[in-house]
């Protein structure tokens, strides 16, 4: 790792919603962390200065799901290719699901991840442990221990918990120890074999749909047994507009639920499959417009706190097959950034709150030190260009997934540099 | 996006995968082309020299002898060369691909693919992927389409009703799981029929089916008033396992074509079943095999539309 | 640019009715090619007072150029009214060029059967055979540039329309 260094950042906008802060000012580095802003500390000399003119001062993006494929699946992507990628997008917090091969059920595999992720040194990784083992939906997992391990949070991953006392067992065991659960809300007999949103697309294209109430009835359920448990929750990846409403529902009787969204909901609808375009084969599916729209102003008004990139790389043949048979899931690290920079610019929400939900908003849910530039803060550090005009290239995007339906999309905003507790770990410069 | 996929740059047609996207002028042409064929049925020699030198194949990944039969006997009646190939299942568990198996037959300089596959979308993914000078045949894809069956479809209509512009037909059975009342569906419409109609239990109808330009009834009696052209749908037997209906005898007593069903629709109206029959369960064999059905016609007519499409789609650009 | 020749197409029937008039004696079947041939054909069908249906053939299908130019939209249905095994036929056509539509009818007759002869009449015969076809009788014959090209037009007033090539045109 290299030495840290005293880092003089200048000139830059400095977006914090942590604090409040939207200013043009400057920001010192030293010792991995931030410890001034605006003038600079009595004995502060620079070793190096970073030109922040015209760019924004963010914290660096806290992602809530990035499936780096290692272990198991490194033939997609590898740990290394795509910390790479993440912080080319400005993430420096980034959680892992448990669905590696092992799963995330034992603390040596979270300690594995952990360790990884510190050695490659580029983002923190942060897995989310299994929340029953083998994520089977049975029994429950050793979540103290996983989170003495370091595990952020719970999640079953895209594996139902089917077996309503099961999940109402692990909700209790986990509300103990103020454990935070990651919920996927999917009922897999109604999924039945669906592979796009059920409505006039999937009958046009004949394709086997996920009808709306796949999601609505555990979004409803899993409500219900929060209620009766008292445990923090957080719904992940919402696709439809019932879901939001029902969140919100529940949230103004008091529950602490919270939601996030993927980024790619925000942009696409089920009229991007209508050619059988593989890459917009997701899970959960993309919807319709409504659902978009409700999503868009969901995310804007803050009844969904957190946009994830939901990244998922895949290798080519994965996705070169019949829509019902290719893998689910859009390489997203690199594209989280601009795609929510393409919100603000059109309309959709302002600066402060895109950052507030990729950064702080994310990391408050998680209940982790992040998403902030206060003094004394760790220096996870973004600073983009909100105005630079490019064309995604797929073949250039430094994940090993190349599976993104955005390629040749004309975006607006580019990360230039990313710190990593004081280091400079991507400068484009 | 599909329209410009199955017509070359100089709006001919390149690829034939799916009715919707195709200009009514193409239907038309395939109407009358098929026309002229069925006349050259009838002479002794069957056989015309038009794709002399050309190799068709016969991919099936899902089985099925009568369509693949009547593909073969259209190409050899264009005097092509054809071969069949079942890849079925064990070309994918030996982990080869879709497309490496069109791949390797494309190194064999074959310019036709007629391709019938167990999922949606599958002769779209292989046109998308082939040299200019390769064209595709969808034989049927999944639940998506059968634009060949919707063709002889048209082909008879036409035979009995002489005009598309008056005609109220109805689709009645499992609209759902079916490709060819999709593609039924897009040529009625673009060939401007007056009013299609779907018959069928909900859970039978796919989601807001009315957005593809029909009327949806759960009644049969209702969904037959008056029309003209009456086209049946096979059941397939598991759908009973599947909880889409309850028994087969409800089944027949609500939605299956006998005669007294029959009775609702016009006096002259045609029926018609893309095959193969369920006797007793869709149709009963009174009515299949009654002076109204044109079913058997449906096969013979299969032949000269097969070889329209296959001769529009491999004739050069020309001017002609 | 067409410009229509100075001949009488009438003229050219009447020569054609008396040179074939000796070939009735043996029964011949009447042919027509479309389009110009079969207007031909019937024309002098009727002045021969022949009792048979007259034929016509549309060689789309059996054109030698259908990789390059496709299927004609407007294909015609052929029509051999009888069973022509045994029979001589006498095959019609406006212009003789190339040959190829020749070739290309009689090998379309000879999926219907195997007649006992084949005479060929035209309306024009010009240079530029490229197969070792000729007429049998022709109203008369021509020369012309390579790059023009000489149409019959009608059905109504029949005549005889010299013009420029087009590129890509198709030459009988």
């Amino acid at each position: 790792m290299a030495e840290l260094m005293n880092i003089h950042i200048q000139g830059g906008r400095v977006i914090d919603p942590a604090n409040n802060i939207d200013r043009v000012e400057d920001l010192y580095v030293a010792n991995g962390n931030i410890i001034a802003s605006g003038d600079a500390p009595d004995g502060f000399t620079a070793d190096k200065i970073i030109d922040a003119t015209n760019q924004i001062v963010c914290p660096g993006l806290v992602d809530l799901s990035a499936r780096m494929r290692e272990p198991g699946q490194e033939y997609k992507a590898t740990l290394k290719s795509e910390c790479a990628a993440a912080i080319a997008g400005g993430i420096t917090t980034s959680c892992c699901p448990p669905d590696t091969t092992p799963i995330i059920d034992t603390p040596a595999m979270a300690n594995m991840l952990t360790h990884r992720g510190r050695e490659i040194g580029l983002t923190h990784i942060l897995p989310l442990g299994a929340l029953t083992n083998a994520l089977g939906g049975k029994t429950l997992s050793d979540m103290h221990a996983l989170h003495r391990a370091g595990c952020v949070a719970f999640s079953n991953a895209n594996h139902a918990i089917t077996n309503t006392m099961v999940m109402r067992r692990a909700m209790e065991y986990a509300s103990s120890f103020d454990l935070l659960l990651i919920l996927h809300a999917n009922d897999p007999w109604l999924s039945d074999n669906g592979c796009m949103h059920e409505g006039e697309i999937s009958t046009r294209l004949g394709l086997a749909g996920i009808p709306e109430a796949a999601e609505t009835v555990i979004v409803a359920r899993d409500l219900a047994l929060i209620e009766q448990t008292g445990v923090r929750a957080h719904f992940a990846r919402l696709s439809s507009a019932r879901s939001v409403d029902l969140i919100v529902q529940a949230r103004k009787r008091g529950l602490k639920v919270t939601a996030d969204v993927a980024i790619h909901h925000l942009h696409l609808t089920e009229y991007d499959v209508s050619d059988f375009n593989t890459l917009c084969r997701v899970i959960p599916p993309l919807r319709s417009e409504r659902d978009r729209d409700h999503l868009r102003t969901a995310v804007e008004q803050g009844d969904i706190q957190a946009i994830c990139s939901d990244h998922q790389p895949h290798e080519r043949d994965a996705k070169l097959a019949a829509f019902s048979e290719a893998e689910p899931g859009i390489s997203g690290l690199e594209t989280l950034l601009p795609l929510g920079l393409k919100l603000v610019h059109e309309g959709v929400m302002d600066l402060n709150t895109l950052v507030t939900r990729l950064s702080s908003g994310p990391a408050a849910l998680l209940g982790i030190k992040a998403g902030s530039l206060s003094a004394g803060c760790l220096a996870d550090i973004c600073i983009f260009d909100p105005h630079e005009e490019w064309l995604l290239d797929s073949a250039k995007l430094l994940s090993k997934g190349h599976n993104t339906p955005f390629k040749h999309w004309p975006l607006k905003g580019r990360v230039n540099t990313t710190l990593l507790a004081g280091n400079i770990v991507y400068s484009r410069v | 996006m599909r329209q410009h996929l199955q017509y070359t740059d100089n709006g001919k047609l390149r690829h034939f995968l799916s009715i919707e996207g195709l200009k009514k002028e193409t239907l038309q042409q395939i109407l009358s082309t098929a026309d002229k064929f069925t006349q050259f049925g009838q002479r002794d020699i069957k056989k015309l020299p038009l794709l002399r030198g050309h190799t068709v194949v016969n991919l099936f990944f899902e089985n099925s002898s009568r369509t693949r039969t009547t593909f073969e006997i259209a190409a050899k009646r264009l005097s092509a060369d054809v071969i069949n190939l079942n890849p079925g299942t064990s070309s994918t568990s030996k982990g080869e691909t879709l497309l490496d198996t069109v791949n390797i037959l494309e190194a064999m300089h074959t310019d036709l693919f007629v391709i019938r596959h167990a999922k949606s979308g599958v002769a779209e993914l292989i046109a998308r992927h082939v040299p200019d000078h390769v064209h595709i045949i969808n034989a049927g894809d999944g639940q998506h389409a059968h634009p060949t069956q919707a063709m002889l479809d048209m082909f008879t209509i036409r035979q009995y009703k002489s005009t598309f512009n008056e005609l109220r037909v109805a689709i009645v059975g499992d609209i759902l799981h079916s490709r060819v009342a999709r593609s039924q569906i897009h040529a009625l419409n673009t060939l401007g029929v007056h009013e299609i109609r779907v018959v069928a239990p909900n859970s039978l109808l796919p989601s807001q089916i009315e957005r593809l330009g029909v009327h949806a009834y759960n009644d049969l009696q209702q969904g037959l008033e008056g029309v003209d052209v009456v086209m049946m749908l096979r059941l397939q037997k598991e759908r009973m396992q599947n909880a889409y209906i309850p028994s087969e005898q409800e089944y027949f007593n609500l939605y299956g074509l006998t005669t007294e069903s029959l009775a609702a629709a016009a006096e002259d109206a045609i029926i018609m079943h893309p095959g193969p029959i369920n006797r007793g369960l869709e149709i009963s064999s009174v009515v299949a095999d009654g002076p109204r059905s044109v079913i058997l016609p449906q096969v013979t007519n299969g032949i000269a539309v097969r070889m329209a499409v296959m001769a529009m789609v491999l004739g050069g650009e020309g001017n002609g | 640019m067409t410009k229509k020749i100075d001949v009488d197409v009438s003229v050219l029937l009447d020569k054609l009715v008396t040179d074939l008039t000796p070939l009735l004696a043996i029964n011949p079947v009447i042919i027509g090619i479309h389009t110009g041939g079969s207007w031909l054909a019937e024309i002098l069908h009727q002045r021969l007072a022949i009792n048979e249906p007259c034929g016509s053939l549309d060689i789309s299908f059996y054109r030698d150029d259908f990789s390059r130019i496709g299927l004609n939209p407007e294909v015609k249905a052929s029509d051999i009214p009888q069973d022509i095994s045994d029979r001589h036929i006498l095959l019609i056509d406006d212009v003789l060029q190339t040959g190829r539509t020749i070739r290309a009818a009689m090998n379309e007759i000879f999926d219907y059967g195997r007649p006992a002869s084949i005479h060929l009449c035209v309306l024009v015969e010009r240079n530029g055979h490229e197969l070792p076809i000729q007429a049998d009788y022709c109203g008369m014959t021509l020369d012309l540039r390579p790059d023009q090209q000489i149409k019959l037009t009608g059905p109504e007033k029949l005549s005889l329309m010299v013009g420029d090539l087009a590129a890509g045109d198709n030459q009988s």
